[in-house]
Parts: C-alpha cells; structure tokens; sequence
C-alpha cells in the first residue's frame, strides 16, 4: 500500500475504532494492554474520570477531511524512516482527533488552521492542502515551518503548524514506536546501582568515597534494618 | 428525610484519611478502640489492579497523562481531584490567589506526595526567639524528637548522618547513589559555596519489615507503589492497622460537615453526607479526630456552630482559619551542553531527587528572615503529554535551526534529551494572623456545606527569599558552565515567587499554645475549648520551617494519639 493511499484507511481505522487502532504492519500494532470494562483505558482512574473519558470518547469533532488533513501534516512533520514508523505508524492522528475533544482550546486554531491552509492552497493550486503534489505541500510547509523567517501573512500557517508540530511530536513521543526511538529504558523494576562507569568517565565525573560510604549497596537492601541507639545503621 | 444516625457509637471518629489520620487509626486501634475513619473520597490500594497508576506508559492513557482539571498532574499521578474539584469550590477574597489542593482518596495527599521527610529542627521550633517574628511553638525539639524516631523505625527514610545543628539527623536507611544531573547539581553548589547532602526521603531502599516491599527504582512513587516501597497513610497505616485485628471501620465517600455538641459543648460525633445515596448521617464517637487537612479541618469547625461555640467549635479565640501558611516557592533551569546526546540507560531511580541541599545560611546576617531548602530535578525521565514541545528551541542556544520538519527533529529531540537542571527552593514563610481561610457565606458545595474563602498576601519576608533564592539559583546554575533559561524573573514578578498554597503544605489555621486566648488548641493537640476533639492534621503548627510537614504530622499525630489513650485510660475525657 501506498503510503498517501494508507492515510484514508488509517484514519477509517482510527476514529471507528476510537484509540487503539491498527497500523499496515504487523510490528506497528497497538500493543496488548489492559482494556477495562467498555473499551475504556485501564488505569487507575476514579467514577468521574471514567464517565469524562467515555463521554469524550464518544464525542465527533474533527471531520474526515480534517483528519486527512492532519494525517498528511503528520506524515510531513514525522515520516517514518528506513529503521522505525512515524507519525502515522504511530497513530498520532488518532491521538490528536482525541486530545482536540479533550483540550477545547486546541479546536478552533486547529479547525481555523486548517481551514487557512486549505485556502492557501487552493489560491496557489486550485486544489485542497491534502491533494496537492508532496512538493508543493513541502513548499508551503518551508514557509510557515521556521519561526522567525515568516512573512507577515503567512503567520496563520505558522501559528498552526507549530501546534501541529508539537502535537505530533508529543504523540509520537509518547507512543510505543516513539519510546523506542528515543531510546528511554526506565519504567521497569531495576536496581539502581549508580551511574554507569563509562558514563562517569565520559563527563570526568567519579563518586566520591566519603559519598559513596553512606550510600546503599544492592547486597544490603534484602536485610531487615536495624539501629543502635544513635541511628547507624547495623544491618 | 431525617439525618440516619449510627447504630453504635465509636470510641473515637477520624475525619479524615491522610497522613494525621492514618497515624490516628493506627494508634488508637491499636490501642483497642473503636475507630471509625471517615473519608471525602473513594477507597484506594495501589495493590488492586484498577486502582494502579504504577507501570503504566504514556499511551495508556487517551491523552498520554496530560494534567487536566479532573486530575491536576495528571493522568497518573495518584491524587483524585486537585487544585479543581467538581462541586466542591472555594473562593478568594478579591486580591487574593490561594491555590487549595485536595485529594479526595483513602490516604489523601499521601498517595502522591513527594516523600520528602524532614524534621523541624531545635531553631525552627522557636523561630521568634531567634528573629522576633511569629510566635514560638509551645513544644521544642525534644518533645517530638522520640516521636521522629518512632515514625522513622516504623515508616522508614532513607537519608545520611549529617551531624548538621537544626536539620536533625534520624534513623536512616542508606540513600541511593546520586544521578548524573546530581552529580553536575553537587560540583556547581560547591563551587558557589552551597553544600549538598543525600537527600532524605520515606521510601524503602532497604528492607524495613517483612510485609512491605522493597523499592525497585521506577520513580513512581506519585503514581502510588503497589507494592508498597514508599510512605502512603493506606499501605503503612490504616492497612496494617486493620490487618493487626484493630477494629477499623472506613466509611468513604463520606464527607464530613460538622462536628455535633452537647449542651455543654462536648462533641457528640459527626454529621456526614454519603456521597454515593446523598443522604446525612450522624455518626456518634465518644472522641473526635479531625485531621481532613488544616483548610477542611477549620471549615468543619467552622461550620460546627452552637449555643456553646457560637463562632464555630474551637473557636473562642477568634483564630480558626488564622495564620494560615503554605512554604514559599521559586525555580530556575539550566541547559548544559555537556548533557547533550546522552548516552540513555534507566536513571529513573526513586521516585524523588536523590540528593538536596538543607538551608545552610543559619549563622548568615541576611535581609530576611527564615531560609529555605533546594530541590533538584532533571534526567532522562518517561515521555508524556508536553514532551517534544518546541523540540529544537535550545538551537538558540548551540546553533541551528528553530522549528522545521522532517526526520532532523528525531536528531533534536535526542539531542537534547536530559540536558536541562532544574533547581527549586522551598522555604518558610513567616505565618500572619491576617492570612486565613474563613467561610464564604454566600456559596455552598454541592452537598449544601458552605465553602471556604481565602485571605492571603506574602509579606516583602517572603518576597526578599524568593531574591535570595533567584540569586542564589543563578550562581549555582551558572557554575555548571551551561545556559540559564528565560529570563532571570525579577521584581516584576516577586522574583518567581509561587502563589501561596501552590506548594500544598497548607498549614496553621488551628495552631497549637498554652493560652486558649492565643491558640486554638493546647500542645497536645487537643482544643482548648473541647476536650474530646483533637486536630492531628497540619493545622496545629505554629510554623513550619523548610520542612515538608508531613513527617512532623506523623510524629505530632503519634504523640497525640498517645496522650489521647492516656486521657482516656485517667478518665479526663
């Protein structure tokens, strides 16, 4: 498939399916969680949070054009590379349709955005931003993409695409393909034993011994504390 | 409709589930009373799956853990309600900018606090004696020190030996190793004269017993342990009480009006509406225990009006809801270069800085009163709603490009991804009696209980510490050869200086001394003007220090507790 032919079934995908929906490739699915009663998300959250949540989810603000839309900035914003997907393997328009519904006050520079930028085209192309060739919505996009360089009436374009910018770039970040590209290894139970040696070595950094005295050792953690009567530790 | 009152009557009635709360339930159960626990919010145990927020990745949740008017920091964070809760406002006088923070939840604020654990030092306890300003408490050191001790043995703190005067060292558990960004944040205080110290906090790096858990390093303490590493009143309190065979009864949802008198002014027990039928029950105690935080302790009181306590219960001093006061508050940021393009493993380490600085300018001639403590952050932590903002603003800084699109902005975001210290100063304020809370009444929650009003100015003390404190901030920042960023905040703004309450250790509106003219209850926190209802929340404290209060609410909750017992037993109450 395509990659400009995949976006409508993409986003078909995405909002029928609320969330969590499925990218063309296997390795690019949503990943197994915790689904909890009603299809809603299973963390911990209270009766009032559950209601919110599933009355936003219910709710349709963005239109299927301006999903179209957005999936094709996404694409621009973040494409996927030889080595890992991008904003739409992520599901970052999906994210979006959600976070406009949850955050009011994206809606009308969003809606308003896109609008201005569909009209930009149409007086360059005759056609809408979405239709346009890649080169040309590139050389749009190089008008309202660097803040500082933007002519006076292109500021609409750029007050958007900023937003979209970020709004992409959280979502992808924020997704399971993005933590994989960044790279962040936390969120697990480990034992912190201190900075990695090389690393120390990297930033002409070592623990001092008068520090490193007080600190813990992964051997004592298992052992039951107890204390003389001034407070040192004897375990 | 009638007020359904209880079949029974417990020997004591807790409003209130948090820190002071929790300490109640467990020294009086153990002790073989019959404890009732009333609690605003829903039960909560990290232990049960729909309750966890712990090991969760950002994209469980819809709107990757964005804060949100529901849930203030966040999807995750384990604090149900906030800065904003629903049907239950608050108001403020016109010039006034109190934030209230509450969390409506079986443990309260102790499910997400920051675990900081320090003791309010000799001087702080008799802080007037030293600056002329406040008043001094009408306990010291020694009074709550075996208290400290108490609480440490049982709860458990990790920190270090100091031997430092007034930050009093206690029973440690070995701190962990500091992270990189300490490790720049150590090197730069020194070389502005600073010193930095492991820092001590109330989660279990060692083993403490047999029934809690160990910490295993995820930083989420906030989002509340499953397996209970970290302090909560729920997973070290109200729970083990109850699994020690104390009778523990927990009503929840249960959102407490006032407190009900006698003819001759002596409590008789609690109304309550329940949440969930929206019905008003009396529940009768022979003790009451409030402890719903300072702010929801004087507005009970407050509302416990009576032919006997005409001004509200406790209150012939005029001075429920006086002399609130929350810590001062102000930060500043750096961007290091040598922090760029990291090289990434797991530093997520406890769920709190690793290391500190205490106030070390006691012996200092300043230009204001009281100090402050600084706090640290950074690293390379777990992506949420926010992160990829703006990715390549810091290009100002090395060169590049700003904004753009395409696949250089995965090269910017690692880039920069964990090169930016923080510093944040929490210090104390000098309490006023014209700060206060009292009660607004001209508006009712939802549940018909009218609201608190807040009256609140910092005073030009507070305003010269948060100077101190940006000065400061700007030489140790500077020390680490990096960027400072924004703008260095200034008179304008009272140098950054956070709005009062934004630092949620609202404390004072009942303060504890010797002359019921003065105070509102004695030091045992018990109300000078009805002798079977004790405060054990914040709202005794005369003042507060640097010190996050909530180890002194345990120590004081435990002592209070004791003498209660001892009361009882001498038939005093």
């Amino acid at each position: 498939m395509k990659r400009r032919d995949s976006l409508k079934s993409l986003l078909v995908g995405s909002v029928a399916g609320g969330l969590l929906v499925t990218g063309c490739a296997p390795e690019n699915q949503a990943p197994a969680e915790p689904v909890a009663e009603e299809g809603l998300p299973g963390y911990g959250r209270n009766e009032a949070e559950k209601l919110h949540d599933k009355e936003v989810l219910a709710e349709v603000f963005l239109n299927e054009h301006e999903l179209e839309t957005i999936a094709a900035l996404c694409d621009l914003i973040l494409p996927a590379t030889a080595m890992v997907g991008g904003a739409l393997e992520a599901e970052v328009p999906a994210f979006i349709e959600f976070i406009v519904k949850d955050m009011p006050n994206h809606q009308l520079p969003i809606r308003g955005g896109l609008a201005w930028l569909d009209n930009h085209s149409l007086k360059l192309h005759n056609l809408e931003f979405k239709k346009i060739t890649l080169d040309q919505q590139k050389a749009i996009c190089d008008q309202i993409a660097f803040p500082g360089e933007t002519a006076p009436e292109m500021m609409p374009g750029e007050k958007l695409f900023t937003r979209m910018r970020n709004l992409t770039l959280t979502g992808y970040y924020t997704s399971k393909i993005g933590i994989e590209d960044l790279g962040y290894k936390g969120n697990q139970a480990n034992n912190w034993d201190g900075v990695p040696q090389d690393v120390l070595y990297e930033h002409g950094m070592a623990y001092e011994p008068a520090w490193l005295a007080k600190c813990v050792t992964p051997a004592q953690r298992g052992k039951v504390a107890e204390w003389d009567d001034d407070g040192n530790l004897l375990t | 409709m009638q007020i359904i009152e209880s079949s029974k009557t417990y020997d004591v009635a807790i409003v209130g589930s948090g820190a002071g709360g929790g300490m109640a339930t467990k020294i009086l159960a153990e002790a073989g009373f019959d404890v009732a626990v009333l609690e605003a919010g829903p039960h909560f145990d990290p232990k049960k799956e729909e309750d966890r927020n712990q090991f969760r990745w950002p994209y469980e949740s819809p709107r990757r853990g964005a804060s949100s008017n529901r849930r203030s920091f966040g999807d995750f964070d384990a604090a149900y309600g906030g800065w904003n809760i629903e049907g239950e406002p608050f108001t403020n006088h016109e010039g006034t900018d109190f934030w209230w923070f509450r969390s409506r939840m079986l443990g309260g604020r102790t499910i997400h606090w920051g675990r900081i654990s320090l003791r309010i030092g000799p001087l702080d306890f008799k802080r007037n004696s030293v600056d002329g300003l406040g008043d001094n408490w009408p306990i010291g050191y020694d009074d709550v020190k075996p208290y400290y001790a108490k609480v440490d043995k049982l709860i458990g703190v990790f920190g270090s030996k100091e031997n430092i005067p007034n930050e009093p060292d206690g029973f440690f558990l070995p701190p962990p190793k500091p992270r990189l960004h300490e490790m720049y944040y150590i090197n730069a205080a020194r070389k502005a004269g600073v010193p930095v110290i492991p820092s001590r906090l109330s989660i279990l790096t060692q083993r403490i017993n047999n029934d809690r858990g160990l910490c295993f390093y995820c930083g989420q303490c906030s989002r509340a342990c499953q397996w209970y590493a970290d302090f909560s009143s729920g997973t070290c309190l109200i729970f083990p009480a109850q699994k020690n065979g104390g009778r523990v009864q927990l009503f929840t949802e249960a959102m407490v009006s006032e407190v009900t008198t006698d003819k001759e002014g002596k409590a008789t027990g609690v109304t309550y509406i329940n949440k969930l039928d929206k019905k008003t029950h009396h529940l009768k105690a022979k003790v009451v225990v409030l402890a719903a935080s300072a702010c929801s302790t004087a507005r009970i009181m407050l509302n416990s009006k009576s032919s006997v306590h005409q001004d509200g219960l406790g209150n012939s001093s005029g001075l429920v809801g006086r002399y609130l006061h929350d810590s001062t508050g102000a930060s500043r940021a750096v961007f290091v270069p040598e922090l760029m393009n990291r090289k990434i493993y797991n530093e997520d380490g406890v769920g709190g800085m690793h290391v500190y600085t205490p106030w070390w300018l006691n012996d200092a001639k300043l230009d204001f009163p009281r100090g402050y403590h600084i706090e640290v952050w950074g690293g390379m932590g777990m992506p949420s709603y926010g992160f990829g903002f703006n990715p390549n603003d810091l290009n100002k800084v090395v060169g590049g490009a700003i904004g753009g699109y395409g696949d250089s902005l995965r090269d910017d975001i690692k880039k920069y991804y964990g090169s930016v210290i923080g510093i944040s100063g929490r210090g104390e304020s000098v309490p006023q009696k014209d700060n206060y809370c009292e009660i607004d009444n001209e508006v009712v929650d939802q549940w018909g209980i009218p609201v608190l009003k807040f009256n609140y100015q910092w005073t030009q003390h507070e305003v010269k510490q948060a100077k101190h404190m940006q000065d400061t901030f700007e030489e140790i920042l500077s020390a680490t050869g990096g960027t400072l960023l924004g703008d260095k905040p200034d008179a304008d703004s009272d140098y950054g200086l956070t709005a009062p309450g934004q630092i949620i250790h609202e404390v004072g509106t009942t303060r504890m001394g010797n002359d019921p003219r003065d105070s509102v209850t004695n030091k045992y926190n018990q109300l000078h003007d009805c002798e079977n209802v004790f405060v054990m929340d914040a709202g005794p404290f005369v003042s507060q220090a640097d010190k996050n209060p909530t180890w002194t609410i345990l120590a004081l909750a435990w002592r209070a507790s004791d003498y209660l017992v001892d009361q009882v037993k001498k038939r005093n109450i």
